[in-house]
C-alpha cells in the first residue's frame, strides 16, 4: 500500500492572510494527502524544523506580503544546511515573474501566482513528490 | 446546461428567483430615506446635501515617499486621506526588528516614532483634512502619534475628523494581525472610545469593518452579521465603562466590502442600517437619532481583481463602486487595476479616483437617494439578508458575544467554509471569472509600482539617530508609567501620549504593553 504525500503548508512574515493558504491545505487534504498547516508568522527557522520532525516531503509557502525575497532564499539555504534537499518547495501568492523565475533558478520546485487552479497545483505537487 | 435546468445563485450562493413581484414582499413598507430605520439611507437628501468622501487608502515605502502620494491625491481632488502602515507597524515592531525584515514598507508606510508620524503629515493641516487611518492591536499608539502631531500644527483637538480602523475583533476572526489577546485588546480599543468622547468630538474613534471578512472569504451576509455583532461588543464594552450610549454610539462607523454581486451588495447596506438601527434603539436604549444613523465607508473588492487581463479590473471596480453609493455609503476607496500585482503605481491609483468621480459627476446616479427602494428584488433581497444576519447574531449572542465565538474558532470556520465552497465552484466551473477561467488570451504586462530594499534601511537608520538624540531618561519613565497604568484600570491614552511625546517607539511602547498584556496565539483550525 502506498503512503499518502505528507505536505507542510506554511505561512511565513508577519502577514496573517491566511485565506489561500488554509483553502490550499483543504484542497490538498481532499486531493488524499496528508497536510500539516504551521499557522501564522512562521520564521524560516520554525519552517524547516516542522518539515523535519513531521517528515514531509513537500513545502508549500503562502506569501501575500512581498517578502518572499528575503524569506525563501533562507528556506532553502537552512533546508541545504540540514541535508533536506529532497524537500520540494513550492510558493504560492503574489511574486512577480522576475522574482518568481529568480526563486526557481535558486532552487523552487514551481511557483504559483493568482488565478492557479488548485487542479494544477495538486498535479504539481504529485509529480513532483511521487509515491 | 440549459437556462432552465441552470441554478441561478448569488456569489454568497443565495437562490435568486427568475423574477420578483409584489409577491415576494407582502405589505412591502417602504419608508423615507433620512427616517428610522433608514434602510434607505441615513439623509433625506442624500448625495445632493454631500457627496461621498473620495478617500483611496495609500502609504508605501517610508513616510517621505507617502507624504509626497498624499500631496499628490490631495492634488487630484481627493477629499480625505486614508493611511495604509507597512506589515511591521501593523504588528507592533520597529523597523529594525528582526521580525520586520524584507517587511518595512512592502505593504504600507513604515512609521517607528512620532518622528516618521511628523514627516507622515509634513505640510497637511490636521485641522482641515480628514484622515483614516488603517491600524488595529496598536491603534492607540498610532492614533497617539498623530494627536501629537496635531498638538505640534496647533490644532485644536476638537476640531480633528477623521477614523481609527481600531476593529481588534475582526482581526481574530479574519485578517489576524493581534498581538494581545482578546480581553486586553477589548480595554485598548475601549480606551480610545472613551478618550474620544471625552476630546476628540469629531472622530471616529473606530471603524467596525467587515471589508476584511468579507476578503477572507465569507458570504455576504456572514460579513454583515460578523460586523454587526462585533459592533455590539464594542458598545457592551464601552457600556460597561460607564459610558452612556448617545456618548460615544454616534461616533461609532462601518466599513463594509464592496464585492462583484451588485444587487446582493445593495441589500447588504439597507440591511445593516435597518438592523443597527433596531439594535440601538431596542437592544441598547439610544435616544439620539445620530446614534441610531449607521455611517459606513465602502471598499471595492480587492480579492475580485485578476492578476489575469488587469485591465478588466477597472471595470469591475467600477461596477463595485456603482453599488456602495446606490447602497448609500458616506466614503469609497476604489482599487486600482494593479493591486493583483503589487500596490497600485501612480497612474493606476488616479484612474482608481477618476471612476469614482466619473461616477459622481458625470453618471447622474447621485440625484436622487435610494434608487432601488421599492424595487421588488432589492427589496427582498434585504429582507432577506436581515433575517439571515439575526440569525448569526442570535447564535453568537447564546455562545455569550463574540469573544467567546472567537475562542471557540465560530465565525472563522464559516468564513474558511464559505471560502472553501467558493473556491470549488471557480474550480469546477461553476463561477465564471471572465479571464481566468473562462474567455482566457494574453495580456500586455503593466507598469508596476516597485518598494527596493533601501526603504528599510533609510528607515532602520532614521531610526538608529532618533534613539541617540533623544532624551533617554525621559523615554524609560514614561514607559514605565504607561506599564503601571496598563496594569491597573486607569485609561492608557494619556500615558500613550507621554510616551510618544518622548519619542518611544511603536516596537518599545507595544514591547512594554506585551510585557502586561501578553501575546496572543490562535488555535489554527482548518
Amino acid at each position: 500500500m502506498s503512503h499518502p504525500i505528507r505536505v507542510l503548508v506554511a505561512k511565513p512574515g508577519l502577514d496573517g492572510h491566511d485565506r489561500g493558504a488554509k483553502v490550499i491545505a483543504r484542497a490538498l487534504r481532499d486531493a488524499g494527502m496528508e497536510v500539516v498547516y504551521t499557522g501564522l508568522r512562521q520564521t524560516p527557522e520554525m519552517i524547516v524544523n516542522a518539515a523535519l520532525q513531521e517528515d514531509v516531503r513537500v513545502i508549500g509557502l503562502s506569501i501575500l506580503s512581498g517578502a518572499h525575497n528575503a524569506i525563501v532564499p533562507r528556506v532553502l539555504e537552512l533546508l541545504r544546511e540540514k541535508d533536506m534537499t529532497d524537500v520540494k518547495v513550492v510558493v504560492g501568492g503574489i511574486i512577480p515573474d522576475e522574482d518568481a523565475a529568480e526563486l526557481k533558478r535558486q532552487g523552487v520546485a514551481e511557483v504559483f501566482q493568482p488565478g492557479a487552479s488548485l487542479d494544477a497545483i495538486v498535479q504539481f505537487i504529485r509529480g513532483a513528490a511521487p509515491v | 446546461m440549459k437556462t432552465a435546468e441552470r441554478q441561478f445563485t448569488t456569489i454568497s450562493g443565495v437562490p435568486v428567483e427568475p423574477v420578483y413581484t409584489t409577491e415576494h414582499v407582502p405589505g412591502l413598507e417602504t419608508g423615507l430615506p433620512g427616517e428610522f430605520p433608514y434602510t434607505r439611507g441615513i439623509h433625506r437628501d442624500m448625495y445632493r446635501g454631500k457627496l461621498w468622501t473620495m478617500r483611496q487608502f495609500s502609504g508605501f515605502a517610508t513616510p517621505e515617499e507617502t507624504n509626497r502620494r498624499y500631496h499628490y491625491l490631495l492634488e487630484q481632488g481627493q477629499t480625505g486621506l486614508s493611511v495604509a502602515f507597512d506589515l511591521p507597524t501593523l504588528m507592533g515592531y520597529d523597523a529594525d526588528h528582526a521580525m520586520s525584515e524584507g517587511e518595512v514598507g512592502k505593504c504600507g508606510a513604515s512609521i517607528s516614532s512620532l518622528e516618521d508620524m511628523e514627516i507622515l503629515f509634513r505640510g497637511i493641516p490636521l485641522a482641515d483634512v480628514t484622515v483614516s487611518m488603517t491600524i488595529n492591536s496598536p491603534a492607540a499608539v498610532l492614533w497617539a502619534m498623530y494627536l501629537a502631531v496635531a498638538e505640534q500644527q496647533g490644532a485644536d483637538w476638537s476640531l480633528l475628523s477623521g477614523t481609527l480602523q481600531n476593529d481588534i475583533l475582526k482581526e481574530y476572526i479574519a485578517q489576524k494581525e493581534y498581538i494581545f489577546p482578546p480581553q486586553p485588546s477589548m480595554r485598548l480599543v475601549t480606551d480610545t472610545v472613551e478618550f474620544g468622547a471625552r476630546h476628540t468630538p469629531k472622530f471616529n474613534p473606530i471603524s467596525i469593518s467587515g471589508y476584511h471578512i468579507r476578503e477572507a472569504g465569507s458570504t455576504a451576509v456572514q460579513e454583515l452579521a460578523f460586523t454587526l455583532r462585533d459592533g455590539m461588543e464594542y458598545v457592551d464594552w464601552a457600556l460597561a465603562r460607564g459610558l452612556a450610549i448617545d456618548e460615544f454610539a454616534p461616533r461609532l462607523s462601518f466599513f463594509f466590502n464592496a464585492h462583484s454581486d451588485f444587487f446582493e451588495e445593495i441589500a447588504k447596506y439597507r440591511a445593516a442600517r435597518k438592523i443597527w438601527a433596531l439594535a440601538m434603539r431596542d437592544r441598547y436604549g439610544a435616544r439620539a437619532e445620530r446614534s441610531m444613523k449607521l455611517r459606513f465607508h465602502a471598499q471595492t473588492a480587492g480579492c475580485s481583481l485578476t492578476w489575469q487581463q488587469p485591465y478588466n479590473n477597472v471595470v469591475r471596480t467600477a461596477l463595485q463602486a456603482l453599488a456602495a453609493v446606490l447602497g448609500g455609503c458616506q466614503s469609497l476607496h476604489t482599487n486600482s487595476l494593479d493591486e493583483a500585482y503589487a500596490l497600485p503605481g501612480e497612474h493606476a491609483v488616479t484612474i482608481a479616483l477618476r471612476t469614482q468621480q466619473v461616477l459622481a459627476y458625470e453618471s447622474g446616479v447621485t440625484g436622487a437617494a435610494d434608487p432601488f427602494g421599492g424595487s421588488y428584488l432589492v427589496e427582498k433581497f434585504t429582507l432577506d439578508m436581515e433575517a439571515a444576519a439575526g440569525d448569526y447574531i442570535r447564535r453568537i449572542d447564546a455562545m455569550g458575544g463574540m469573544i467567546p465565538a472567537i475562542e471557540a474558532g465560530f465565525p472563522q470556520t464559516e468564513i474558511a467554509g464559505a471560502s472553501y465552497r467558493y473556491q470549488r465552484e471557480v474550480e469546477q466551473g461553476e463561477r465564471v471569472i471572465v479571464g481566468v477561467n473562462r474567455f482566457q488570451s494574453e495580456d500586455q504586462p503593466i507598469e508596476l509600482l516597485q518598494i527596493d530594499d533601501s526603504s528599510a534601511r533609510r528607515q532602520t537608520e532614521k531610526l538608529a539617530a532618533l534613539r541617540k538624540k533623544r532624551d533617554g531618561e525621559r523615554v524609560r519613565r514614561t514607559l514605565d508609567a504607561l506599564k503601571r497604568a496598563a496594569s491597573g484600570t486607569e485609561n492608557t491614552m494619556p500615558y500613550l501620549l507621554d510616551a510618544v511625546r518622548a519619542y518611544a517607539t511603536l516596537g518599545e511602547i507595544c514591547d512594554a504593553l506585551r510585557d502586561v498584556f501578553g501575546s496572543y496565539t490562535e488555535t489554527t483550525r482548518l
